[in-house]
């Protein structure tokens, strides 16, 4: 309908984004290397030297790396859709509540008498289908995007603990099972970890060189000028909890994968750790600016904190306070290495 | 005096049927009053499973999210049913303070006789009840228990404190012997209280074993996934250790999981609560779970029959006491190979 119109912008920033302001697209088409990612990375390499110099023996060790990439993956999917979320100015609270619905209902008795398919299905459908209930009621119930994922939340945890029943549900599909061992590593490197990098490369493709990508950025951007330009914003809108939902899909299979088992308390407070990893990334909380190399170096430096702690056996307590204050520096950091930028 | 001994005879026959025959019939109506005599002896009623009054058993307890919450609400459900003289006022279950609080305030308005309460923070409930007690309503305090004694008539819980002791002590005389032996442990959500008491009652037993020593410590949040995280981080951690305490079977899903993955089994596992799927990987005996310590859901059953004799004004068996205790903490039972099929049935999923 409005195709034709928005694909003759394919190949420079949409004249919406300019219109809607200078400052904001200039900020945006910056190289993937802008500053707040080359500050991350300085974060990300003080946090190695601190696991080198505390727990040199563990923490350098290849399978440590493996282990700490796993752990990412997981969380680290989300993250990627829901980068994209924000982006387009939204929020989606629901995907840890997604995540946990679809992991149950991919692990029932039943699902699991269908093997590898059926759960990897189950868990992708149910994860799609919550984000269209999602993107159909922000972009044409007009609800606003924190209320209708709040929604989504609360009922998805719902059905999930309604689902189990509060038990454990043990997966005993082997070949499911086995995408978690040793065995299946390819080349050394865990079959979860290539998916999260595979996610990590398309989502990366997406925002970056499509269409898709730059609509998502002039809809967060200023939705009306984004509208005005001819892009059809609520279509988008729709498009983009789609996304989120087939995110929390895969991360739900992935988590299955990882914990053999599902469970209506997973991917508790993914929502929480997934904006904090993507903000920390340099996503613009307000929209019209999104990096996924961003959001996975955020995901990758509470990943490797968190190992840390553990190799270094602190308690919970101190691991808490500890996580608030490094995430407090790293975003005073990237403030200060802006400012002195610009 | 002069009979014939044929009529002697008879009536010695006769005699004796009828002796034997009214022996055979208190026999037969023993099996009650077998209690019955009991009670006799301390001269108080106590409760059997013969229909007595009627009881409404309010109860009200947290939002079934984890398999020992949900084998909870089965246990108190089905005991209930076992009861004719039960009917069992259930609650929808929540995590929520107020909202229990107000769960309990219905409970109380609807004027039930008895009160069974799991509050979701124990602390927090305390006021609740006691109100309930100051309407004349007795309250069976489960697991949780409430700020003050006279919130409650009777207590009833898991030892948490004598799970970690139960655990240490398991731990420790599986790995007598063994030179400079190494433990780790890994906990439940740090933050409830019941948490610190199992460690402490592991640290304690721990102290008797000079040749143990725990060297990691890790506390996951009583979820699978949790569970799988924080043992991969103790795995990297530790190359090499010999035995590995875990609180809570749910998260122990995970972390066999993660113990699996590591490709690991230079050590023995101990878990904790008593799920069906620990006990299932102790009975067959292939995975380094060797042992779980229990905290029994069959508490809530033992709840109800507290509450259905408090209703009905009699004591327990088996007891000399004329009034039920107020307080009655349960034992840890270290489940093994060797007495799994005992403990099976109560196993959680």
């Amino acid at each position: 309908m409005t195709q034709p119109s928005t694909a003759a912008h394919k190949d420079a920033p949409t004249s919406a984004t300019k219109s809607a302001g200078e400052q904001r697209s200039s900020r945006r088409s910056g190289p993937w290397w802008d500053v707040r990612t080359l500050s991350l990375l300085g974060v990300l390499a003080v946090l190695v030297a601190v696991g080198g110099i505390t727990a040199p023996d563990e923490f350098l060790a290849t399978s440590n790396l493996q282990l700490v990439l796993t752990q990412a993956s997981v969380i680290g999917v989300v993250t990627v859709g829901m980068t994209f979320v924000i982006t387009s100015g939204g929020i989606d609270l629901s995907v840890g509540a997604i995540v946990a619905l679809a992991s149950v209902w991919a692990t029932t008795v039943a699902t699991q008498e269908f093997g590898f398919a059926g759960i990897l299905f189950t868990a992708v459908i149910v994860g799609v289908g919550c984000g269209l209930v999602n993107g159909l009621l922000i972009a044409y119930g007009r609800m606003v995007p924190f209320i209708a994922t709040l929604a989504m939340l609360a009922s998805a945890r719902g059905l999930a603990l309604q689902i189990t029943d509060g038990s454990t549900q043990i997966v005993s599909v082997a070949s499911v099972l086995d995408l978690g061992a040793r065995d299946s590593y390819v080349l050394g490197i865990p079959p979860l970890v290539l998916i999260f990098a595979a996610v990590t490369v398309i989502g990366w493709l997406v925002l970056n060189r499509t269409t898709f990508g730059r609509r998502t950025v002039a809809v967060g951007g200023n939705a009306e000028a984004a509208r005005l330009a001819g892009i059809d914003v609520r279509r988008q809108r729709l498009y983009l909890y789609l996304l989120s939902g087939l995110c929390c899909g895969v991360a739900a299979f992935m988590l299955i994968v990882l914990a053999g088992s599902g469970q209506n308390t997973n991917g508790n407070l993914y929502e929480l750790d997934a904006i904090a990893a993507a903000i920390i990334g340099g996503t613009l909380l307000s929209g019209g600016r999104g990096t996924i190399i961003g959001s996975v170096l955020g995901v990758l430096v509470f990943t490797t904190i968190t190992n840390i702690f553990a190799l270094n056996n602190l308690e919970t307590a101190v691991q808490q306070i500890a996580k608030g204050a490094i995430i407090v520096a790293a975003v005073l950091v990237q403030r200060r290495s802006l400012h002195g930028d610009t | 005096m002069a009979r014939t001994p044929a009529t002697s005879r008879r009536a010695l026959l006769f005699g004796t049927a009828a002796v034997s025959a009214g022996a055979l019939l208190t026999a037969c109506t023993s099996n009650e009053p077998k209690e019955q005599e009991q009670a006799a002896d301390n001269a108080a009623p106590v409760a059997d499973d013969k229909p007595g009054k009627a009881v409404t058993i309010g109860f009200a307890g947290p939002q079934a999210d984890h398999g020992w919450l949900n084998a909870i609400n089965s246990n108190a459900k089905s005991r209930a049913k076992k009861y004719s003289d039960v009917t069992l006022e259930i609650t929808e279950g929540s995590n929520d303070t107020a909202q229990q609080i107000g769960q309990v305030q219905t409970l109380i308005n609807k004027k039930v006789d008895v009160l069974v309460i799991l509050p979701a923070d124990g602390k927090a409930l305390t006021q609740v009840g006691l109100q309930a007690m100051r309407a004349g309503i007795p309250v069976v305090n489960l697991d949780r228990v409430f700020a003050s004694p006279q919130a409650y008539r009777c207590w009833i819980g898991g030892d948490n404190y004598g799970m970690g002791l139960n655990a240490g002590h398991y731990i420790g005389e599986q790995l007598k012997g063994k030179k400079n032996a190494k433990v780790v442990e890994l906990a439940g959500l740090d933050n409830l209280e019941l948490t610190q008491q199992r460690t402490k009652g592991f640290d304690d037993a721990l102290k008797n074993y000079p040749n143990i020593r725990k060297v990691a410590r890790q506390a996951a949040d009583f979820t699978v996934e949790s569970g799988q995280a924080k043992t991969a981080q103790l795995l990297q951690a530790q190359p090499s250790f010999d035995a590995l305490w875990n609180h809570d079977d749910d998260q122990g899903v995970g972390a066999l999981r993660a113990i699996d993955q590591a490709g690991r089994d230079d050590f023995l596992m101990v878990g904790g609560a008593g799920a069906k799927s620990a006990m299932d990987a102790i009975k067959a005996g292939n995975s380094v779970l060797k042992a779980t310590v229990l905290y029994p859901p069959t508490m809530a059953a033992s709840a109800i029959d507290l509450a259905r004799a408090l209703g009905q004004g009699k004591g327990v068996g088996g007891l000399a006491e004329f009034e039920i205790p107020s307080s009655l903490t349960l034992y840890s039972a270290v489940v093994t190979k060797d007495n799994v099929d005992q403990y099976l049935p109560t196993g959680f999923i």
